[in-house]
């Protein structure tokens, strides 16, 4: 396993869509590769960071709108 | 209805209700990155339970009633808000190179310690910043995005959700994430958020 092709199964490694051999080729390659381990990081961190500036603050009366929509009952 | 279809009807609801209500802060939040606008994902979102509501007959215990939902929102959101628009913006995305965002940040060359990391940088972008540049892919890698990085779906799962084979997901995921990298790093580069290197260390 060289670099380019570690690099080129980041997100399928990332996401956990890859079968275990080649999980663990790339896994093993990662170990005694700083830099791609560094990118591998990154692309973690990158997407921490998206996830968590996307948070949204429901809107506080939504909840009971929707429940008053269905004919449910207001939630406490 | 007879008394007792009264009565399974009324389990139903509380069922419903008890199954369903702790997806709203997520769908809500997807909700915002589709529509992009606080009312329209409020419609959004309140339509969607509307339609699970009456769909939920057809749900089958076992299933994944959180992608179903997601399918419900996905489905509502191309057939109500988009129908504003005559068809989607059926485009491409440039290719942009895997690493995209962590080469321009000089990750794969330097071994300078002094260096400003990486993730202080990615912590430096403001919140509107990375919610306009996830809103301004086109839609079909917009959704694929959401759905993968946001919600945490699996490429299966995202498959059933937006009814295309799982190639065109991962393609779509893959290619959209790269997209936003390069948007940030226009940001970042606007912006003078890149690392530097610490040249004046000791002086």
């Amino acid at each position: 396993m060289d670099c380019d092709h570690a690099i080129y199964r980041v997100y399928e490694y990332l996401d956990g869509e890859l079968t275990v051999w080649r999980r663990r080729a790339i896994t093993r390659h990662l170990d005694d590769c700083p830099p791609c381990a560094d990118g591998f990081t990154f692309e973690v961190e990158l997407r921490r960071v998206v996830v968590s500036k996307c948070h949204e603050e429901v809107p506080h009366d939504l909840k009971a709108r929707i429940a008053a929509a269905l004919g449910l009952e207001p939630p406490q | 209805m007879d008394a007792t279809g009264t009565l399974a009807g009324m389990a139903d609801q509380a069922q419903f209700s008890e199954l369903t209500m702790d997806y709203m802060p997520a769908l809500y939040a997807a909700a915002m990155r589709m529509t992009r606008n606080p009312s329209d994902a409020e419609d959004l979102v309140q339509e969607t339970y509307l339609r699970a509501y009456r769909g939920f007959e057809g749900f089958r215990e076992g299933t994944n009633l959180k992608a179903w939902l997601y399918k419900i929102l996905t489905n509502t959101f191309i057939n109500s808000y988009r129908a504003k628009k005559r068809r989607p913006d059926q485009v491409d995305l440039d290719d942009v190179e895997d690493f995209y965002l962590y080469r321009r940040m000089g990750g794969l060359e330097s071994v300078d310690a002094a260096r400003t990391p990486e993730t202080e940088v990615l912590d430096a972008l403001p919140d509107t910043e990375v919610k306009e540049a996830l809103e301004a892919l086109p839609e079909q890698f917009r959704m694929a995005v959401i759905l993968a990085d946001i919600e945490g779906f699996s490429y299966k799962e995202i498959a059933e959700i937006l009814d295309v084979p799982i190639g065109t997901v991962m393609s779509r995921i893959h290619r959209g994430r790269k997209q936003l990298q390069k948007r940030l790093w226009e940001y970042a580069e606007r912006n003078n958020l890149r690392p530097r290197a610490d040249t004046t260390t000791g002086a």
